[in-house]
């Protein structure tokens, strides 16, 4: 089942001399388990891509549904609830809460949406537990390193079993071998054997420039000037190689 | 780990540059058979065996190639062989002058002062101006494909355990060595959109006035190879 789909997705702003179009026509779907990378050069509409599809922002034409439910149709409570119980966010620079200790940064969602804290902190002390952070979870962000920050935020995406993770250049800020590490996990996370299995499979769009770390998505879409202009075919088999040659 | 040979064996030369084949098939098997024998002599088929577990499986290496640079190694005096058999019976061990020859292989530069031959550069030079032909749709061609080599080889490293070390090594470097020509492809895209909105790049067949003949050193580019 399609967990995100964009359908014919144009944003505009700006009008006449101004008008920039940030977004073109753009279709995509996403379904359950999948991860799909969206690469493109700065100014494609990677971001905008993202924030319309996380409900940020509402497109200018087309139509987004998540998890079969149309947008458009969603009072504005509708979708602020969509956004708290099905849609996790992962930024490049962490976004956590400086004055809540790692724990707290994860159960802060729950809790928003009606959890006992109570419940919400068990909820919160079991994903970071699955992600291996059992140990950091009463540090502040300030004590952890940039990895274990990263992780301790995507424990905050997927806690409470959201289906859609929308990340942002997740691990921009890292090194190569903790960016390896962030990957690793969110296409875990989508293949259902660490965090978020509890609620089903999730999908993942991930925003990157970098093709190493668009690598680890199932999927590439290449994004330029606001259209989609070409995607990956799924992977072959390694027998299937044998009779491939270079493109012509 | 049959299949990472195999894929190996198909995408090593994809992308390649005549530096890379250059330094695979002279430089670096001579110089790991060294390595390999100052932890003490072997045998031909051990030779093959370590060289293969040691680069993750990624680079096979057959045995008459062994012994043809043991047969070189010993002529240029750096390996001996204890002649008690002939063939697969015959052990080697490394000489003075090996170890010396290694320990300064370590440390001493790839020889990337000059630029290789890549037939990539070409194609997109050519297809800059050849008329009917998009070059930024060239460009998506070849970085699709790239990056669909890179799921592959990614798929590898996520498949294996991640103890794994040699093989994670080994397919980093390819993913390295992949992702700087993705990342050419994405400067040359941007350079090349920017030429076209300044009027730098013109149809083919229209002479570009007050066109400066190319200093020598830039003439020089792309020459070697």
């Amino acid at each position: 089942m399609s967990v995100l789909e964009l359908r014919v997705v144009s944003k505009v702003y700006g009008q006449g001399a101004a008008e920039v179009r940030a977004l073109d026509q753009v279709s995509l779907s996403v379904d359950e388990g999948a991860m799909v990378a969206v690469m493109g050069p700065s100014g494609s509409g990677k971001s905008t891509l993202l924030t319309i599809a996380g409900t940020l922002e509402e497109p200018t034409g087309g139509q987004v549904f998540v998890r079969g439910a149309d947008l458009a149709g969603l009072s504005r409570n509708e979708k602020a609830r969509l956004r708290r119980r099905t849609i996790g966010y992962v930024f490049q620079d962490y976004n956590l809460l400086p004055g809540l200790t790692a724990a707290e940064n994860v159960s802060l969602p729950l809790e928003l949406d009606g959890w006992s804290a109570r419940k919400a902190r068990a909820a919160g002390l079991a994903v970071l537990e699955e992600l291996g952070l059992a140990d950091r979870a009463e540090r502040y962000p300030d004590q952890l390193s940039g990895g274990e920050r990263q992780r301790v935020a995507i424990a905050r995406a997927v806690v409470g079993g959201r289906q859609l993770l929308l990340a942002d250049e997740p691990s921009g800020a890292l090194d190569s071998v903790n960016a390896e590490g962030i990957m690793r996990l969110l296409h875990e996370a989508c293949k259902g054997k660490r965090a978020g299995a509890a609620g089903g499979r999730m999908a993942a769009v991930v925003v990157t420039h970098d093709a190493q770390l668009a690598s680890w998505a199932d999927r590439v879409v290449f994004l330029r000037d606001g259209r989609v202009t070409d995607q990956t075919v799924p992977a072959p088999g390694p027998e299937s190689l044998l009779t491939q040659g270079r493109p012509q | 780990m049959a299949g990472v040979r195999f894929v190996a064996r198909q995408l090593h030369t994809e992308y390649a540059t005549r530096h890379d084949t250059k330094l695979d098939s002279v430089v670096s098997v001579r110089h790991a058979l060294l390595a390999l024998l100052s932890e003490g002599p072997k045998y031909g088929l051990q030779l093959r065996e370590e060289f293969e577990v040691r680069t993750g499986e990624v680079w096979p290496l057959n045995v008459g190639q062994v012994y043809t640079t043991l047969q070189r190694l010993e002529r240029d005096g750096f390996v001996e062989s204890d002649g008690a058999g002939e063939g697969p019976q015959k052990a080697f061990q490394i000489t003075d002058s090996g170890a010396a020859e290694l320990a300064g292989w370590l440390r001493l530069p790839p020889d990337l002062s000059s630029p290789p031959r890549d037939e990539l550069v070409i194609k997109v030079l050519v297809a800059i101006r050849l008329p009917g032909v998009d070059v930024h749709e060239v460009i998506q061609v070849h970085r699709r494909y790239l990056v669909q080599l890179m799921q592959e080889w990614t798929r590898i490293k996520e498949s294996s355990a991640e103890s794994d070390v040699n093989l994670a090594l080994a397919v980093d470097a390819e993913l390295f060595r992949l992702d700087s020509v993705v990342r050419w492809l994405d400067s040359a895209d941007g350079r090349l959109k920017r030429a076209a909105v300044d009027g730098q790049i013109r149809p083919a067949g229209q002479v570009q006035p007050d066109r400066a003949p190319l200093p020598k050193q830039r003439r020089r580019i792309g020459a070697r190879g």
